[in-house]
């Protein structure tokens, strides 16, 4: 096994669990890691030393909101000490020019800044905040500051239509990259589903707009997407294959293969308190679980797409299928396609009225 | 959109080098691109001194044995990728 084992490529460190935004669609747990249960900076400092020599070449600081960490500083210089690119992801909700200026200066790589729509109102309606002029500033601070920016949109139902205000906010900041990453329907956003959801038609009119603004943009912008697997014939490779590329350090120092681990009943994470990152990830119980064939079931089985898609997300099978060793539901080939069948028929007219029945992410203690 | 050989491509922010068990990487946004002979010749030019003609020309000293005009086209297309990936900035 750890002759062709991989070693991990990226390491997303959530943190904190601790978030001002509520945002409907959270990728966090439904179960929030408290604050004191957070790992110390001394923690993450062995993390990132122990991750660059597996190999990890990436740091993606995320949460919650990682500017919650009064540490956030000492975390950067700690990871860049290490050798790791760092990645920063976040609602730039906690800052102000000084504090950005210092996480500059700590060497912060990549800064990431993630919109819930491309108006006020929608961003509200999502995040249960106001944040929007704040992340319009923060646009305007970054101009001048030596530092790679991308723009994260989150696309649902509410926002889909509003491409050329996105685009049209990216073109007047300083940013290299735009990414439009679909909600996925796990944790709090399983539980908002029917409401985030976008219809076909609004779909396939951003998949024509997402196109032309590829193109119009080229050696500007990189602009990224993907098809919402939901309304795909095939799943994704979900984080590049389980075990394979990324290794997720919760709050609380859980080692998990994906965000939405934890909602598979039965698995174990170890703690980076208790064991090495390389004992974890060469063998820790979680990781091995999905990882490589042998847990395929058919059709994946015997399918030629399984080195591609892996199978697509274990999560997604559990919550869909009711077995996380199920073919991704999402597949066209998998028997219980006719479940995400049902669910997208109930999906008819785009929503164009705030949804009073959102479920809003708490926060943790 | 052609590569203009009179322009000096420079790394963009958030790009730069880097290393991983011995071996030269080129970090960028959610990316790393591994370097090797040519592509790490070419990066280590990338500092907004040189041009594109003098990249080309430098890269046709030290492979000398390699047709002159491939080597020019192989570099542009490289430098082209780059750029797309937005891991460049050129200057006038
Ligand atoms: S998705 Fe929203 S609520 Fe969740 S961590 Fe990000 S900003 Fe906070
Ligand atoms: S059957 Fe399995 S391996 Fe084949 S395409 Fe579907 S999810 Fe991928």
């Amino acid at each position: 096994m750890t002759n062709s084992l991989h070693s991990p490529l990226a390491l997303v460190c959530e943190l904190t669990h601790r978030c001002p935004l509520h945002c409907v669609y959270c990728s966090n747990p439904r179960e929030l890691a408290a604050r004191a249960t957070e790992l110390s900076i001394e923690s993450w400092a062995s993390v990132f030393k122990q991750a660059a020599e597996l190999g990890v070449l990436q740091a993606d600081f995320t949460g919650g909101e990682p500017l919650a960490r009064t540490d956030i500083v000492e975390l950067i210089r700690a990871a860049r000490a290490a050798g790791l690119y760092v990645n920063l992801i976040t609602s730039g909700l906690p800052l102000d020019e000084a504090k950005l200026d210092s996480l500059l200066a700590a060497g912060l790589d990549h800064f990431q800044l993630s919109f819930q729509s491309a108006t006020e109102s929608i961003a509200e309606e999502i995040s249960g905040t106001k944040t929007h002029a704040q992340k319009l500033r923060v646009l305007e601070w970054l101009k001048p500051r030596r530092v790679a920016v991308t723009l994260n949109f989150v696309l649902h139902r509410r926002n889909l239509h509003q491409i050329g205000e996105m685009l049209a906010i990216a073109e007047s900041s300083s940013a290299t990259r735009v990414e439009f990453a679909n909600v996925q329907y796990c944790g709090w956003g399983f539980a908002n589903r029917e409401h985030l959801l976008p219809t076909r038609a609004q779909l396939d009119q951003f998949l024509i707009d997402v196109k032309a603004a590829e193109e119009r943009f080229r050696g500007k912008i990189r602009v990224e997407y993907v098809v919402p697997d939901y309304y795909a014939k095939y799943p994704k490779p979900c984080m590049g294959g389980w075990g394979r590329k990324v290794m997720l350090i919760s709050p609380n120092g859980d080692a998990l293969p994906c965000h939405a681990a934890a909602v598979i009943p039965g698995l174990h994470f170890e703690n980076v308190r208790e064991k090495s990152m390389r004992e974890i990830w060469e063998s820790g119980e979680a990781f091995q679980k999905f990882r490589g064939e042998a847990w395929m079931q058919e059709p994946c089985k015997s399918c030629d797409r399984r080195a591609q898609d892996f199978g697509g997300c274990r999560c997604q099978a559990l919550l869909i299928a009711g077995d996380a060793s199920a073919t991704d539901p999402v597949c066209s080939l998998s028997p219980n396609r006719a479940k995400v069948d049902a669910v997208l028929a109930g999906i008819q007219e785009p929503q164009t009225t705030p949804s009073a029945e959102f479920l809003y992410r708490t926060n943790p203690s | 959109m052609a590569i203009d050989p009179n322009s000096k491509p420079q790394l963009a922010p958030g790009v730069r080098l880097g290393e991983n068990n011995n071996q030269r990487v080129l970090l960028m946004p959610e990316r790393a691109l591994r370097l090797i002979g040519p592509s790490l010749e070419i990066v280590q030019r990338c500092d907004g001194k040189h041009t594109v003609a003098q990249i080309v020309a430098d890269l046709q000293k030290i492979y000398s044995k390699a047709e002159p005009h491939k080597v020019e086209t192989d570099i542009l297309g490289y430098l082209q990728l780059l750029r797309d990936e937005r891991a460049l900035d050129f200057t006038a």
